[in-house]
């Protein structure tokens, strides 16, 4: 069966294109895109002048299974992506137990291809119980599905264990996400360090503990030649590292978080937890210059870091509430505020949120060109609303955009040429 | 007379004009304090709770001597031996006391923003006192209306602030209760209890006791938690006397007639100096304390005022 997309505006991060076009698929592939005289197809669909881009591979979801599933499950997490446009949820292992052994990664991918209308490539854990201790079974893991090797934003202290980690996993080209923090100063920290933190008298980390955490990895990654990824740059004192460790020839990306780039420290307010995330919100001045990253390429992805929480874990006080927020319907109209703000373009944002992503990971996704498949997203990136947290479709609903205007509203997600969401239901 | 706050969560929201009203109520209570009978009706009928998640014997023996002055039925709650054990929530802990009609809700607690939580769950006036390193705004208003009473004014003072400003939520309310007063305040202290971003505050720092002082009308010692000594922020308690400790070698720089105060309690020998707290001439320590039941007294007694104003 053929399905052809027309009176579409293609953003095709791969060409670096913002045109209106249309777009063939065929069982479930794309096969031809182009502009002018439509061709043939058994079903039309049409965008009607919206954006048609490839569907969001979103590195760094939490999906609470198993262990936590009154907080998130694979079918809550499913729609929630499936509602955000997101068509890969690279999936964490920082559950309970976490994604350690090759048993407990085949439940996941049972439980995701049981629930999930999009799909899932699960992350396993670096170190066993993500302790770092031991480094896990990554040649049998890798042969389960894992498509990379992170422990979460648990740091691992024991150098030599991490260099061990990195070496074996090199000699398994396997990809390694790391989260460049330096534990012993951020231990316990809930903001980042200044005035603000200060005023509010709140246990606050220095931004440069994530530079120094960087250094150390880059040093690593020097050392062993494993494939490095950092999860989350936030500042704009790691940016000259990750750039020098890139002109150097090593094989390192980095991405950042939305929340990262929308908000700042002072969204905190009055203590608001629903704020608190890892590492936590910058300084303006943090924020523009990991916005610049992006815009240049030197920042590769942008992702949700989806991480639910439900409301007892917090509503404490603010150095007591657990840290994270949902992000899988809010990734697409967080990241249009960059659009409309002309910070970067659709074609530069779908590059760090769909192509480079499935690129790093080896996923045939991410794009628009023939023989990928059919994983795309129709959205409005103009419609306007007022975000209300009760109306997500995850289970746990701590947004730090409740309430916020927002404009971009996802229209229709396709996974695999099939359609997954219709806005008008 | 003017003000308008619901509740008392910390100096921060307050206008200089509310800061005033209290300080000017505080004052008549410190005349009804000093006479034989000690009773007003301000909080007849009215129910008081002191919630104290953390040890503290001072203010809350402060916040009970004032709601029975002004007739108000107190109620003390050890909340460290109490229900937070069994593993209940603040703000089911919250609700709880909600249920049985408090009027004013006195709280303490360990953590920088909990009393704020606190105060969004339940319908009677709240008053901070002092959570986590966030704020402590009886202990700065006291303070402020001891300094008013001894230099005769509020304003355009040099007030030195020292020690462990880090880890002070005494510091921070002094600090911003002084500044709105339009005062010039210096920190001063080792580097490593000095936060990171206090040089935004519109404050001067000094890591130089001496040159700190110099030409201060006011000299507010801070106490040395002796828990700061596992963490590394200073290398032993002889050198940070040495360098910190107020002595009359380091007292003679500020002006002559500078004020000493002190939040207690006191490490006698270690930001302290025995003789310079026991002297009548300089030392203001004990009216500090005076001033704590005045300025409690009038805090409560205001927030009263506009529950009942409210009701009404």
């Amino acid at each position: 069966m053929t399905i052809l997309f027309k009176n579409a505006r293609l953003i095709d991060p791969e060409q670096g294109t913002d045109a209106p076009g249309w777009l063939l698929v065929s069982g479930g592939t794309i096969t031809q895109a182009g502009t002018g005289p439509v061709p043939h197809s058994d079903v039309v669909v049409d965008c009607s002048g919206k954006c048609l881009a490839p569907g969001i591979v979103d590195i760094g979801v939490k999906v609470c299974e198993p262990g936590e599933r009154h907080k998130e499950s694979f079918r809550t997490a499913g729609l929630a992506a499936a509602a955000g446009g997101v068509t890969t949820m690279v999936t964490r292992a920082d559950t309970v137990p976490a994604i350690d052994t090759p048993e407990v990664l085949e439940f996941v991918t049972r439980r995701a291809g049981e629930d999930s209308p999009v799909r899932i490539a699960p992350m396993a854990a670096l170190t066993k119980g993500r302790a770092g201790r031991e480094m896990v079974e990554i040649g049998f893991l890798l042969d389960a599905g894992a498509v990379a090797f992170s422990d979460g934003d648990t740091v691992t202290t024991n150098t030599k264990v991490l260099s061990r980690a990195f070496t074996y996993a090199r000699s398994l080209d396997a990809l390694v996400i790391a989260h460049p923090q330096e534990p012993g100063l951020s231990n316990g920290a809930s903001v980042t360090s200044g005035k603000f933190a200060a005023l509010k008298g709140l246990p606050a980390v220095s931004p440069m503990a994530e530079r120094m955490g960087l250094d150390r990895d880059i040093a690593l990654v020097e050392m062993t030649g494993v494939k490095y990824h950092a999860d989350q740059i936030t500042t704009r004192r790691a940016l000259p590292a990750l750039e020098r460790a890139k002109k150097n020839g090593f094989d390192v990306t980095a991405g950042t978080s939305i929340h990262h780039l929308t908000l700042n420290l002072l969204d905190v307010g009055d203590f608001r937890t629903f704020f608190k995330i890892k590492p936590p919100l910058r300084s303006e001045n943090d924020r523009l210059a990991v916005v610049e990253a992006v815009a240049s390429g030197l920042i590769d992805t942008i992702s949700s870091f989806h991480t639910p929480q439900d409301e007892e874990s917090k509503r404490l006080p603010f150095e007591e509430a657990a840290s994270g927020a949902v992000g899988l319907e809010t990734l697409l109209p967080a990241a249009m505020q960059l659009y409309h703000a002309e910070m970067l373009s659709l074609p530069q944002l779908f590059r760090a949120m769909a192509f480079n992503p499935a690129k790093r990971l080896g996923l045939p996704g991410g794009r628009l060109s023939a023989g990928a498949p059919a994983d795309l997203v129709i959205f409005d990136p103009d419609a306007p609303f007022v975000l209300n947290r009760f109306e997500m479709l995850s289970k746990s609903k701590n947004t730090p955009f409740d309430g916020q205007r927002m404009q971009g509203r996802v229209l229709q997600t396709w996974v695999d040429g099939a359609k997954v969401f219709d806005a008008k239901g | 007379m003017t003000f308008r706050s619901r509740h008392l969560l910390g100096i921060e929201p307050l206008h200089p004009v509310e800061i005033t009203t209290i300080l000017d109520l505080a004052d008549e209570y410190v005349g009804l304090n000093r006479a034989s009978v000690k009773h007003a009706d301000a909080l007849t009928g009215l129910t008081q709770i002191n919630m104290f998640f953390e040890n503290s014997t001072r203010t809350q023996a402060s916040f009970e001597l004032a709601g029975m002055r002004l007739g108000a039925d107190v109620m003390n709650m050890q909340m460290q031996a109490s229900s937070i054990k069994k593993g209940e929530t603040l703000i089911d802990t919250a609700l709880t006391l909600n249920a049985m009609h408090p009027d004013l809700l006195v709280v303490r607690h360990p953590h920088s923003g909990a009393v704020d939580l606190l105060a969004q769950k339940v319908n009677c006036a709240v008053l901070n006192a002092g959570d986590g390193r966030h704020e402590h705004p009886t202990q700065a208003l006291l303070d402020a209306l001891t300094i008013r009473r001894s230099k005769g004014r509020l304003h355009r003072l040099n007030i030195a602030i020292c020690g462990d400003i880090a880890h002070s939520r005494v510091a921070r309310s002094n600090i911003l209760l002084l500044g709105k007063m339009e005062n010039r305040v210096r920190l001063v202290g080792p580097p490593t209890l000095i936060p990171s971003g206090a040089a935004d505050w519109g404050v001067e720092v000094y890591d130089n006791m001496a040159k700190g002082l110099e030409g201060c009308d006011v000299v507010m010692m801070l106490r040395l938690q002796k828990e700061r000594m596992d963490g590394g922020f200073i290398p032993s308690e002889r050198e940070y006397y040495h360098r910190y400790g107020l002595d009359a070698e380091k007292l003679a720089h500020a002006k002559e007639d500078a004020i000493v105060m002190h939040p207690g309690p006191m490490n006698r020998g270690v930001e302290i100096d025995g003789t310079i707290a026991d002297d009548i001439n300089r030392s203001v320590i004990q009216e500090q304390v005076e001033m704590g039941v005045a300025v409690r007294m009038a805090a409560m007694d205001l927030l009263a005022r506009n529950l009942r104003a409210e009701a009404a």
